[in-house]
């Protein structure tokens, strides 16, 4: 009863079928969720066959042993930029009123084109021996703590011989660059998104203002014009 | 109890692993469904006594205790109607996202020490990932049922979870830190022994972000005063304005098990989690206060523990839903953006700051600063982290690289 | 019987995945007229490329139980998913306005600067 009582420790993972079947289920998920994403034309359903494929992507980096890794994908990624996606979806749906159909030429050149790259890429995938061989199975200490002490600069996972302070190669330059990148995309993305204030009427009102029975500009100008009446 | 059924019984070892897998499962499904069951009847009673009625009285006895089997067997009973205009795979998938999102997250959460689906080491973070997915559950809703009513209440939806989920990450990043860890069963075991070793109780700014949690935790599962996504007085219903019977049913069940979830993360995160605020087992000398050799009948007394916590979270929660008016979005975004964010941005450099000059916590460390047993303590720590079966931590990661550059 | 075909996986398994994921998105980027299918493209082809840095840089995976990237793999991997979320909003941003201006997402429409 030292172990976990009825809890499924790591070694579960370790026996070789369970791997390979997680592998092929969640490899499965992902290339056909892809292929959907492709295929379909409906935006909202797009991006929940992207919701699928990258929810499935996290499933192997959890697989591969990168605990962190998968669960950044699942918090950032999935629950994060995807909602804003399908947040600007929603926003910008307007399926009635045009219909943004390929033509038929482009899809087929644009998938033989993406055959071609396939191919080259699963050649190259299969062209190193050491690639194909599979792992040990083994299971490897847990990377987050190594991972998080090299985006402070101290890598704790090589030169443990030669001192861990040797300033050789931590991530804690790029770490700061990219927190400031992304505060400058924070505001910058405020700044573009932000609404406007404009003299001529924007096109999506006037498409607004055919079905809608009383216009918006109508409403405001008799206000303004009580407003100028009481004063 | 894997060896158990290799060694004993003879199974091999993948059939055991099944067998444990689905067993955890089931225990898993039973805590979302039973919860669900007492916390509508629950929900039930404490919203009519806050509103000076009775609630239900006579169905199964004195207390109207069989009142949510009776409505689940109403809503089983109910016609299962599709809008015409609705997206009908979406439309139908949607509540099974919701609920699914809701089970897996429990899989990482320990109930007690090692009583956990599957342990992980970046337990906070994956529970925390996992129930942020839910919301996809909700935006399928909105947009597949072809409504305005549930289209509103899913863009309100999206952008509050979105904009909550930044301080919400802030509040669970600092437990994170004074633990040392993202494993949930190491943080939790950190704040073994008496009440005052409880995060909660570190530091003044961990007891402010323990509110500061609670009420991202609210609007992250959607609850009054932050239910816009399915505010009755604007949106009908929201974003389940079109579904019935079993469907909608599923609804509720992830809404009452996220709930839950989030009790029970607020418990192990500064509650001190499956440990008392007296350790009686310790005191009476039934274990050593290392809980790798607990006896079993103490984990279950844990789970009691924790369970007593996270529904008193939950209860906190009826109340507050039956007692606040709900936020308009803009207060909503207010509350999030300009209250919530720079509130948990300044404690958690707070708790930093007091971390690094009083470890320990407030009641603990200063009285073991001033009897100067400080190195020891340290080093008992030390030990007791090495006695863990887990890798190195932070902290100890920390100490090698001090005594290197030394 | 498939699982036993395919043996344990390896990193040439996981970077065939990434392969689908990458030309998937690539199509994706080519064929999209509505400027949110080009977004999510992109995402794709980022993850393709994100799953074979994890491939590389685990350990469990390697042959040797070494990989050859070691830590740099998931650090370059978790660089990608927090740019490729800058990368969303701006783009989103850029989408949103190019709404509000020609009432469209079709990028095809985008031809103001055309002569």
């Amino acid at each position: 009863m030292n172990q976990a009582s009825f809890g499924i420790s790591v070694s579960l993972f370790a026996s070789i079928d369970w791997h390979g079947f997680f592998f092929l289920l969640f490899a499965a998920i992902a290339c056909v969720a892809a292929l959907m994403v492709v295929l379909s034309n409906n935006v909202v359903r797009m991006a929940l066959h992207l919701v699928l494929s990258l929810g499935a992507t996290a499933g192997l980096f959890f697989l591969a042993g990168a605990e962190f890794v998968g669960a950044m994908q699942l918090m950032i990624y999935v629950g994060g930029t995807l909602v804003l996606l399908v947040f600007g979806v929603m926003l910008t749906a307007q399926t009635q009123l045009v219909s943004l159909r390929t033509p038929a030429g482009d899809r087929v050149i644009a998938s033989i084109l993406a055959a071609a790259l396939l191919a080259v890429l699963v050649q190259a995938a299969f062209s190193i021996e050491s690639w194909q061989k599979p792992g040990q199975g083994m299971v490897s200490a847990p990377t987050a703590t190594p991972l998080g002490m090299a985006l402070v600069g101290v890598r704790v996972d090589q030169h443990a011989e030669e001192g861990l302070l040797a300033p050789k190669s931590g991530y804690l330059l790029p770490f700061e660059i990219v927190s400031v990148h992304l505060l400058v995309v924070l505001i910058g993305a405020a700044y573009l998104a932000r609404a406007k204030r404009r003299r001529v009427p924007r096109p999506v009102d006037l498409v607004a203002s055919v079905d809608s029975v009383e216009p918006r500009s109508s409403g405001n100008s008799s206000t303004t014009i009580l407003s100028g009446g009481s004063e | 109890m894997a060896e158990f059924l290799i060694e004993t019984i003879g199974l091999p070892i993948w059939l055991a692993w099944t067998c444990i897998a689905g067993l955890s499962a089931v225990l898993i499904l039973n805590v979302i469904a039973g919860g669900a069951l007492v916390f509508i009847w629950a929900e039930r009673k404490i919203a009519a006594r806050i509103q000076d009625r009775l609630g239900p009285t006579r169905t199964g006895g004195r207390f109207g205790w069989l009142q949510s089997l009776a409505d689940g067997i109403k809503l089983l009973a109910k016609e299962d109607l599709m809008p015409d205009g609705a997206d009908a795979l979406l439309f139908r998938l949607a509540p099974y996202v919701s609920f699914c999102a809701s089970f897996c997250a429990f899989i990482a959460l320990p109930f007690a020490f090692d009583t956990v689906g599957q342990r992980l080491n970046v337990g906070v973070f994956f529970v925390v990932a996992v129930l942020g997915l839910e919301v996809f559950g909700v935006i399928l809703a909105g947009y597949a049922s072809a409504s305005k009513w549930s289209l509103f209440g899913a863009m309100r939806e999206a952008a509050q979870v979105v904009s909550y989920e930044v301080p919400l990450g802030m509040c669970v990043v600092v437990p994170v830190m004074l633990a040392g860890s993202m494993d949930l069963v190491t943080i939790g075991e950190k704040q073994a022994g008496w009440a005052t070793n409880w995060f909660i109780f570190h530091d003044p700014f961990t007891f402010i972000i323990f509110w500061v949690y609670c009420t991202c935790a609210i609007a992250s599962v959607n609850r009054a005063p932050f239910d816009l996504a399915e505010a009755e007085s604007e949106l009908v219903a929201g974003f389940h304005t079109e579904y019935s019977g079993l469907r909608w049913s599923f609804f509720f069940m992830a809404e009452y098990g996220s709930m839950f979830l989030v009790s029970a993360l607020a418990a192990i995160l500064f509650l001190g989690g499956w440990n008392g605020p007296i350790p009686v087992s310790e005191l009476l000398g039934l274990s050593d206060g290392v809980s790798a050799t607990d006896p079993f009948a103490l984990r279950i007394v844990g789970c009691m523990n924790l369970f007593l916590k996270a529904t008193a979270g939950v209860l906190l929660m009826m109340w507050i839903r039956w007692t606040l008016p709900r936020l308009r979005i803009d207060q909503v975004m207010t509350t999030c953006l300009k209250y919530c964010t720079p509130i948990a941005a300044a404690m958690f450099l707070g708790v930093m700051l007091w971390q690094l000059f009083l470890p320990g916590g407030l009641v603990a460390g200063s009285f073991r600063a001033a009897a100067g047993v400080r190195e020891g303590w340290l080093e008992q720590s030390y030990r007791k982290e090495s006695a863990d079966e887990e890798s190195l931590s932070v902290k100890t990661l920390s100490r090698h690289v001090f005594e290197v550059s030394r | 019987m498939i699982i036993a075909l395919l043996g344990v996986a390896s990193v040439s398994h996981y970077l065939v995945v990434g392969a689908i994921l990458f030309s998937c998105g690539v199509v994706c980027m080519a064929v999209k007229r509505n400027a949110l299918g080009v977004l999510m493209g992109i995402e794709l082809v980022l993850n393709g490329a994100n799953l074979n840095f994890v491939a590389f840089g685990s350990n469990y995976l390697a042959a040797d139980g070494k990989s050859p990237l070691g830590l740099d793999g998931e650090v370059m991997a978790l660089f990608v998913i927090l740019l490729a979320a800058a990368e969303a909003a701006v783009a989103l941003a850029i989408t949103l306005n190019f709404y509000n201006n020609h009432a469209t997402v079709d990028v095809d429409r985008a031809d103001d600067l055309h002569g």
